[in-house]
């Protein structure tokens, strides 16, 4: 008899369960300042750090995750484009591949924050100081350590060196039309091989049975034998850290990580992430504030292990076992923000051209 | 040509039908009859192919119909819903046989032409069934079942869902067609009216057994056993204790009644049931010196034309007899049945 | 209340046109003005039709051959289904459902562990032939999009026809049978026209589907394929060229308006209760050989395609294979709850950090919320679509497009118009229960409406004259009727709520994540535990769903065994 209730019972349960936990459990005295921000799937901060800085300025932050960097920032222009005023008040989570696009579309304040001081020039791509560093990481192969062993093959030192026959599908890189980690190698080749030599090189990839995935997840769990997917090659398009996260993620405890990565000069793209203050918010104040925080020693030294990259305050301590397990590259790649913006997608259909048709 | 051997059956672990023997000879129409859930139409899908037995066999011209599936057995099946094809019309639905037999498109044509002559209904051919009433419907799925010339046709409760005038005059329709068509017919029915004006033989299935077959007249006069002639309607049963042999002497509820026909040896003190046929009373004051007299009280009388009913209240039981005037409610009457036209059956 | 039948029917058509009206066609609406406005004109400098043609040629042949595979194996498994009982069948049934909810990314990672080239498949094969290298390339092919297509969308197929095959009535077929009839012959001459419409809106659902594969297509498939919904999304998210995406979406669109204009124009028709089981339809053990056959076959097959991959996606999630990979020597196998354990805990104590319970609670809530929406809203378009109103031509199409619709182009106008709470950023955002029900709409109402047309009027009429009053008459007459066909659909709106990832990551509160959002978390980080986690995390979504449907497809209405 009461099974045809239970439809009923079902929904009006989960009803009651979302009114329970609508009511917030921490609710400061004072009313504090909501502050909205805008990032990407990626971001992360422990909630220690967060809460510190919410009691200390009594305003209360709520993050909106916007999908992939570029899903976010293009969701902020379109944002922007529809003429409304901004639905966060800050982004974080800008890259030097993008940045280009988030400052031509006029979507950031400056804001001279005081702590920029401390942060080496390197790092400073915007002069007018809208989109303020925070954090950077290397895009590198990673390599699976055993395997070279076992197979008794010399560690490639130089992009040149991939295309050697006895480095032949070994390798697996994700397109650069559709994955972050793809796009960033791509422009590490065209800045180790020039705008006329990077597509001889992919040619030559080509030719020696390169394997391309169309994001980061398959190639690195399905593709690369280096990861719990036990792919079927030894090396990967991923991070200079992604190492460091197999030996702290590891189920047993390790001598030391399954993986590495090649670092040798021109091998690793530097990507820097920036936050910055969208233009139009009605929570200035509350925005620099968290701009601050965001480049204060406390949340500096919490961005390794919450985001495996490295924090950009020189002064900022980072933990043991990721100091011991990422490598930092010899020589990164870089190119200017600006030619990327201009080249970008003329260099991807180049590349597309070549490699998928 | 068709015999049936030894069939058994279960549904839902328990069994449906537990030895079921019987032959339908060329030309002969078989009533299949039995209540509601006694297994009639098993009987008939197994025939069909469409069920397997858990035993016992088929025989067709003494030719095992194991191994023959449905559609090489060459037998018409027409259903108690007729299941006609919905997504065709009446001449589809006819043709549907003829086709697969591989039969041209002309020959097909003027074979459904004559058979939707046969049951009146050349002006419907291109209708969609669905529009039919049931008698029609009925009527198609006679045509459909007949139109490939089946080797043996096989209705289940073909009447079932029509009302009583209607089957009446389907009845005879029905009589017509079968006998011009000179099929062997296995007939399903629980309607025993049905049966008697339409078989050749009845077979009467209670409980996963054949209780009795016989001709109509057979089974009218000399039933077997007390559930035939109850469910036969034949009249009034009447339970009682053997008190005495020689003569057979039966007490009832309303006194000792003397019975002459003995098909089965008594023995004293068994109890048994005794069948009463309502025309064979003999009623009024003449007949009382004669054996088995009561006097009854008159319930009930009813003019059903060439006699009338009457309801008697005969001691505590409820008794009915045929009267050729009519009686007045209230009154008194003494009834008596011969000895000899009385039979008896044990249980 | 039958003088004024348009009138009605029009009244039914209000509530569920009008939130279509404002949750799907302003935001599109609103993202095509923008992208077609002068601001955009720059974005059609590099453009060529070639970037047109080759995903539409590319969408139509894989979702050709992806609907046509789909039924080749959907049909005998919804005859399977429909007809036979046998030890085990709820349970495959269920399982067969369950690829519609998993993930893409959890998807290849299952095939991967089977038909990569380190998966079971080609390990077997290679030790059995003595070969050097995996013999199957079968990942980043079409066979591999093909495969995982028909994964995901044989179960459509499977609950649609068999719901519709179980109620034909059995003597139609038996009728053919004896007049001459092979088994083959009964069926394509009877039972395949008799399903046919169930048979249509089944496979209109699945081409729309795969119509519009995105995931599947980008992952399984690899970068060299590429549909209309990649080559959307690739130009909106990654060049941010929104005319030429706002020009395929519009194809795209108007091509799923062909498609189901082009399904309505086939006649579709309606036999009523004509071929309709008076009876209670009676599962039957099988009884001849080759029903033994057939029954033993399918299941293999079924438990092949689908609770393989399933089940060695479970199973991993207990297994370890981690203890000695440092040394790439013998491969450790062992028991490990340490995934599920690991779930429980916040090791780097993250703001993000979601315990299991709270992310299974979070989906339970937005599918129970989507399952009130998708229902309410598909009994009323599929009452109003069973009447017979001139204009129901025109507006049924309007129903099936947000199947047909970009996700990518739809999520940007969600974007422009519901960009503030309680549609986005919210505690509870009403955002995401109201897109998984534009999904889940076409579902409910092509699986109503057969059933809906097939109650007879007369029993209506019926229990009116017996004093009912027409919310009675819906009660006691209508629903048990409707009761299988309405627990089929809603099982599908909860299955495809609980699997939704893309308008689920976009438009929930980071803090409040569903369970593909959670399991999107882990395998996006390298790390053994964070792949272990995923697949844990996997594994409870599976087992909430097949409980979840497990349990609606208990309900029963006192009465119901009636029909």
């Amino acid at each position: 008899m009461s099974k045809n209730n239970l439809l009923f019972t079902l929904t009006l349960s989960l009803l009651l369960a979302a009114c329970t936990s609508t009511t917030s459990p921490t609710q400061v005295p004072g009313k504090p300042t909501p502050l909205t921000v805008m990032t990407h799937d990626s971001f992360s901060v422990s909630q220690e750090v967060l809460s510190a800085f919410e009691a200390a300025n009594n305003i209360k932050v709520n993050f909106v995750k916007g999908g992939d960097t570029g899903a976010t920032l293009n969701r902020l222009i379109l944002e922007s484009l529809s003429g409304s005023t901004p639905s966060a008040d800050v982004f974080f989570g800008l890259d030097n591949t993008f940045l280009s696009r988030a400052l031509e579309q006029d979507l950031l304040e400056p804001y001279d924050a005081p702590q920029l001081a401390q942060i080496p020039a390197e790092f400073k791509l915007d002069l007018e100081n809208r989109a303020l560093p925070v954090d950077y990481g290397d895009v590198c192969v990673n390599y699976d350590k055993a395997w070279f062993e076992q197979n008794a093959l010399p560690i490639p030192t130089s992009l040149a060196e991939l295309a050697e026959p006895q480095y032949a599908n070994l390798l697996v890189v994700e397109n650069p039309s559709t994955s972050s980690p793809g796009l960033a190698f791509m422009l590490a080749t065209i800045a180790e091989f020039g705008e006329d030599g990077w597509l001889d090189w992919w040619q030559a990839m080509k030719n020696n049975g390169i394997l391309i995935t169309s994001d980061w997840e398959t190639a690195y769990y399905t593709n690369f034998s280096g990861s719990s997917g036990r792919g079927a090659q030894p090396m990967v398009v991923s991070y200079a850290s992604s190492p460091a996260a197999e030996f702290i993620y590891a189920e047993t405890e390790l001598s030391e990580s399954p993986t590495a990565s090649l670092i040798d000069a021109g091998m690793c793209w530097r990507q820097i992430e920036f936050a910055g203050i969208l233009k139009g918010t009605k929570n200035r104040a509350a925005a620099e504030k968290f701009i601050d925080f965001l480049l204060s020693q406390p949340f500096q030294e919490d961005v390794p292990m919450q985001m495996f990259v490295f924090p950009v305050l020189p002064k900022a301590v980072i933990p043991e076992a990721f100091q011991q397990t990422v490598e930092s590259p010899n020589q990164p790649a870089s190119l200017a923000p600006e030619l990327i913006a201009s080249q970008r997608d003329a260099w991807i259909n180049a590349w597309i051209n070549l490699m998928l048709n | 040509m068709l015999e049936v051997q030894n069939l058994t059956k279960d549904y839902e672990n328990k069994p449906l039908l537990k030895g079921v023997s019987f032959e339908v000879a060329k030309g002969e129409l078989v009533c299949l009859l039995g209540s509601s859930g006694s297994g009639k139409s098993t009987i008939l899908r197994i025939i069909a192919g469409l069920e397997e037995p858990e035993s016992g066999a088929v025989l067709w011209e003494g030719q095992d119909l194991r191994d023959v599936p449905t559609h090489k057995r060459g037998f018409g099946l027409m259903f108690q819903d007729y299941a006609l094809f919905p997504h065709k019309t009446i001449a589809q639905n006819i043709a549907f046989g003829l086709q697969l037999q591989g039969m041209k498109e002309e020959e097909i044509s003027r074979r459904v032409k004559d058979s939707l002559e046969s049951i009146r209904m050349q002006s419907f051919a291109d209708r969609p069934v669905t529009e039919l009433s049931g008698g029609e419907q009925q009527r198609v799925a006679l045509a459909r079942a007949l139109a490939p010339s089946p080797k043996l046709l096989m209705l289940d409760e073909p009447l079932g869902a029509l009302d009583h005038t209607l089957r009446t005059q389907l009845i005879l329709e029905l009589r017509a067609i079968l006998h011009q068509s000179q099929i062997p017919v296995i007939y399903v029915t629980h309607d025993r009216e049905e049966a008697f004006g339409l078989a050749d033989r009845l077979v009467i299935l209670h409980d996963g057994v054949i209780l009795q077959q016989g001709t109509p007249q057979e089974l009218f006069e000399q039933p077997q056993t007390a559930w035939v002639a109850e469910f036969l309607g034949l009249g009034n049963l009447v339970p009682g204790v053997v008190t005495q042999s020689k003569p057979l002497t039966i007490k009832t509820a309303f006194g000792e009644l003397k019975v002459d026909i003995q098909p089965h040896q008594f023995t004293l003190g068994q109890k048994c049931q005794l069948l009463l046929r309502p025309e064979d009373a003999l009623i009024g004051t003449q007949y009382s010196a004669r054996e088995n007299h009561v006097e009854c009280l008159v319930r009930d009388s009813l003019f059903m034309g060439e006699y009338h009913q009457l309801e008697l209240l005969c001691g505590e039981t409820m008794l009915f007899a045929r009267s050729q005037i009519p009686a007045k409610i209230g009154s008194r009457l003494e009834v008596s049945w011969p000895a000899e036209k009385i039979r008896g059956f044990p249980g | 209340m039958t003088k004024r039948p348009a009138l009605l029917t029009l009244a039914l058509w209000l509530i569920p046109l009008a939130f279509l009206a404002f949750f799907f066609y302003q935001p599109l609406v609103a993202i095509f003005r923008l992208v077609f406005s002068e601001r955009f004109s720059q974005g059609w400098e590099l453009f060529a039709w070639s970037q047109v043609s080759k995903p539409l040629n590319f969408t139509f042949l894989q979702a050709f051959l992806s609907t046509i595979l789909t039924l080749v194996v959907g049909l005998p498994a919804a005859w399977l289904f429909a007809k036979f009982d046998f030890p085990g069948r709820k349970i495959l049934r269920t399982i067969s459902l369950l690829p519609f909810i998993l993930p893409t990314v959890v998807v290849a990672a299952a095939f991967n562990t089977l038909i990569g080239p380190q998966g079971w498949i080609n390990q077997a094969l290679m030790a059995l032939f003595n070969l050097s290298v995996p013999p199957l390339k079968l990942l980043n092919s079409l066979p591999a999009i093909l495969l995982a297509h028909v994964f995901y969308n044989t179960s459509i197929i499977v609950r649609i026809v068999s719901s519709s095959w179980s109620r034909l009535n059995p003597r139609l077929e038996h009728a053919a049978r004896l007049l001459g009839a092979t088994p083959w012959q009964a069926f394509t001459k009877v039972t395949l026209p008799l399903l046919l419409p169930s048979l249509l809106s089944a496979s209109l659902l699945v081409f729309l589907f795969d119509f519009t594969s995105f995931g599947v297509v980008l992952m399984l498939g690899g970068p060299q394929f590429s549909t209309i919904e990649v080559e959307i999304y690739n130009q909106a998210m990654n060049r941010f060229n929104l005319p030429v995406a706002g020009l395929l979406s519009v194809i795209q669109l108007g091509i799923t308006l062909l498609v189901t204009l082009l399904q309505n124009r086939v006649n579709t028709p309606r036999y009523g209760k004509a071929a309709l089981n008076p009876e209670k339809s009676a599962l039957s053990r099988p009884a001849r050989r080759w029903q033994k056959v057939f029954v033993v076959f399918m299941v293999i097959s079924l438990i092949l395609l689908f609770a393989v991959p399933v089940l060695s996606l479970i199973t991993r999630s207990f297994v370890t294979l981690e203890a000695d990979r440092g040394q790439r020597g013998e491969v450790m196998v062992g028991f490990t709850l340490r995934y599920y354990r690991e779930l429980f805990q916040n090791r780097s104590g993250s703001i993000f950090y979601v315990p299991p319970i709270q992310a299974i609670r979070n989906s339970l809530l937005y599918s129970g919320v989507t399952i009130l929406i998708a229902g309410l809203l598909g009994i009323l378009t599929a009452y109003a679509m069973a009447r017979r109103a001139r204009f129901n031509k025109f507006l049924e199409p309007l129903f099936m497009l947000p199947l047909g619709a970009s996700a990518v182009t739809l999520g940007l106008g969600f974007l422009l118009i519901f960009n503030r709470p309680p549609w986005a950023n919210s505690t509870f955002p009403l955002l995401i229960p109201i897109a998984h029900s534009l999904i889940a709409l076409p579902f409910v109402v092509r699986t109503m409406l057969p059933a809906i047309r097939s109650i007879p009027e007369s029993l209506r009429e019926a229990s009116r004259s017996l004093g009912a009053n027409p919310l009675q008459v819906l009660l006691k007459v209508d629903l048990p009727i409707l009761l299988r066909s309405l627990l089929v659909s809603l099982v599908f709106v909860f299955t495809i709520s609980l699997g939704e990832f893309g308008a689920s990551s976009f438009l929930s509160n980071p803090h409040a994540p569903t369970i593909p959002v959670a399991i999107y978390r882990y395998i996006s980080q390298p790390g053994a535990l964070n792949y272990g986690q995923a697949l844990a995390m996997s594994s409870l979504l599976l087992l909430v769903c097949g409980l979840g449907s497990l349990l609606i497809e208990k309900i029963r209405l006192p009465g119901e065994e009636l029909f």
